[in-house]
């Protein structure tokens, strides 16, 4: 048996080198996709699914079909808040890239104190979004934050930003900019230092500068980053659900709630699973793209390698 | 090099980009040195509108010592480090392995199960919220540690299977191949020859997955909820309901919260960088 194994064993190495992750990746990631799915056609409420009550019918757990789907597109209004609202993260999250390329370059030098600069720049990022939500909040605040100081000191009337229902998920995306701007940046410094000098250089000779070098010859050799920044600046966009929950708690009146926000209310605090599992599946199938997208862009890579 | 070094500039070019360097370094850092700053106020200074004037007192130790004193901050900084350290040493070690058998070992279905776990990255978490708050449930752990080590060790194994697997894909496959000609087993391959070239990707992988973990609100939010479980980012969400007004112990706790990643970034830069970056630079 022993010998058998051994004999085999590039045969078996992959299930026991797999199983673990396997075993945890099915249950806690895969299962709970297709659960979440499948509880999206059924009203619950959240408690034992198999229940029974006195008329033999089940309690707490009934097949709708695709009501939930039905009300949310036709009878809650605020849906299209909440979408025109991730829509608005999703686009603005773009201004990410080109700023965190124009700072990435700007401080792409090797004078001597960049050592000491360039991590600075970089830390926003690993503060947690709890943190930055509340230094943000506290920089709005009316009366006594930085940017009422600021309006005041140069004879504007201020505004409570996120109090207001027009202004509340720009002030919030742009708090958004700060740990975002940073990680984009890194990943263009990065990107940055690995460009192929000689081809700079024979810009150079040829008379290339400015504009003309940065579009033809640097921003091309710059794909893969931008790849990746774009990839994660929407990832984290849509996921914006930290930001709004410690901000806004989607108000004033619902005005700057988001998809994820408005999924994880209805179903923890209204306790409608079914239709909060509905938010996050059409959440799930907008997300679907980027993923088809980035595996396609992954394999074509993966393919012409070999 | 791009763009054109400073160096290479007039003299009174370079001063210029010094000054403006400077500059953005202190607006950058803004919003972090105004809620340093206020973390060191006293109350009454507060209470006077003073938020951004010279303050009257400086108050380091009676603010900070409040925040550990007069609130649970010890215990939510405490089981964050219990929820934390395990997840990512766990979430190494399983990912190791299944990212040395998907770069090294040839079979059906590889590429899908590889694809899968890249997929599992991207996901919104909604999707998962009221499964694996049920099963959490079933399984007797809600409000446990447990229930946090064992969904962040699952969720995150994607990302570092994805990523370890691809460090082990660019070893030179020969040395796996002469140690198979020397008998070596699977297992040895792995332990032995593997584990100590991974080096550098499981430490750039650790301090990545530590901030992941550590910053993490939403799963916190979701699956526990007493004082002697809770993280930091929702223990400092809930103490904020309880000091209203009081933005200087709000800003300490803040300033606790957020320190270890960035003490953490700022000892092991390169191996930080190296991790969010990878895949940047090529692919």
């Amino acid at each position: 048996m022993i010998n058998y194994l051994k004999k085999n064993q590039l045969k078996f190495a992959p299930i026991y080198f797999l199983a673990p992750t396997i075993i945890l990746f099915s249950l806690y990631v895969i299962y709970p996709i297709i659960d979440s799915i499948w509880v999206s056609f059924h009203s619950w409420n959240g408690m034992d699914r198999s229940l029974l009550d006195s008329s033999g019918e089940l309690k707490n757990w009934k097949w709708v079909g695709l009501d939930n789907y039905r009300e949310l597109f036709f009878d809650d209004y605020t849906f299209p808040i909440n979408i025109i609202n991730n829509l608005k993260w999703l686009i603005l999250s773009l201004l990410v890239i080109p700023i965190g390329l124009g700072l990435a370059i700007f401080l792409n030098q090797n004078i001597k104190e960049m050592k000491f600069i360039k991590p600075l720049f970089f830390f926003p990022f690993v503060i947690n979004l709890v943190v930055v939500s509340l230094i943000f909040t506290w920089f709005y605040m009316p009366k006594y934050g930085l940017l009422d100081l600021i309006f005041r000191s140069v004879g504007l009337e201020p505004i409570a930003f996120l109090a207001e229902e027009t202004l509340a998920t720009y002030a919030i995306i742009f708090a958004f900019f700060w740990p975002a701007i940073a990680y984009t940046m890194i990943i263009y410094l990065t990107g940055l230092t690995n460009i192929n000098i000689e081809v700079v250089e024979a810009g150079r000779i040829d008379g290339a500068s400015g504009f003309n070098m940065f579009w033809n010859v640097i921003l091309p050799q710059l794909r893969p980053a931008t790849f990746i920044a774009t990839v994660v600046t929407v990832v984290g966009a849509l996921r914006s659900f930290d930001m709004v929950a410690i901000m806004t708690k989607g108000g004033p009146w619902g005005s700057s709630s988001v998809l994820a926000y408005k999924m994880y209310e209805e179903a923890l605090f209204s306790y409608r699973m079914g239709y909060g599992s509905a938010i996050a599946t059409i959440l799930f199938l907008i997300m679907d793209i980027y993923i088809a997208w980035f595996l396609y862009r992954l394999f074509i890579n993966e393919s012409s390698e070999k | 090099m791009f763009p054109l070094p400073v160096e290479k500039l007039p003299k009174i070019n370079q001063y210029r980009y010094r000054l403006f360097l400077y500059l953005s370094v202190i607006l950058w850092l803004l919003p972090l040195i105004a809620i340093m700053l206020v973390s060191l106020r006293s109350l009454s200074d507060l209470n006077a509108g003073n938020y951004w004037g010279i303050p009257t007192e400086l108050n380091f130790l009676q603010n900070y010592s409040e925040v550990f004193v007069r609130s649970p901050m010890a215990t939510y900084f405490l089981n964050s480090l219990i929820i934390t350290i395990p997840t990512t040493i766990i979430t190494l070690i399983i990912s190791s392995m299944s990212g040395f058998t998907l770069a090294i070992h040839k079979f059906r279905f590889n590429m899908f199960i590889f694809a899968m776990f890249i997929a599992g990255n991207f996901i919104p978490f909604q999707i998962l919220l009221v499964p694996v708050r049920s099963i959490t449930i079933q399984f007797g752990m809600y409000d446990t540690w447990y229930a946090l080590i064992i969904f962040h060790v699952a969720f995150q194994s994607g990302f570092c299977t994805f990523f370890l697997r691809n460090f082990i894909k660019e070893l030179p496959f020969e040395l796996i191949e002469a140690a198979r000609a020397d008998g070596a087993t699977e297992v040895y391959i792995y332990t032995k020859i593997i584990i100590p070239l991974m080096r550098p990707a499981l430490a750039a992988l650790g301090v990545l997955i530590f901030t992941f973990i550590w910053n993490d609100y939403f799963w916190a939010l979701v699956l526990v909820q007493s004082d002697s479980v809770r993280p930091v980012t929702v223990g400092l969400q809930a103490l904020r309901g309880q000091w209203v007004a009081s933005w200087n112990l709000i800003a300490a706790g803040s300033v606790v919260c957020a320190l270890p990643p960035v003490i953490m970034f700022f000892i092991l830069q390169k191996q930080f960088i190296r991790g969010l970056t990878f895949g940047a630079v090529k692919g």
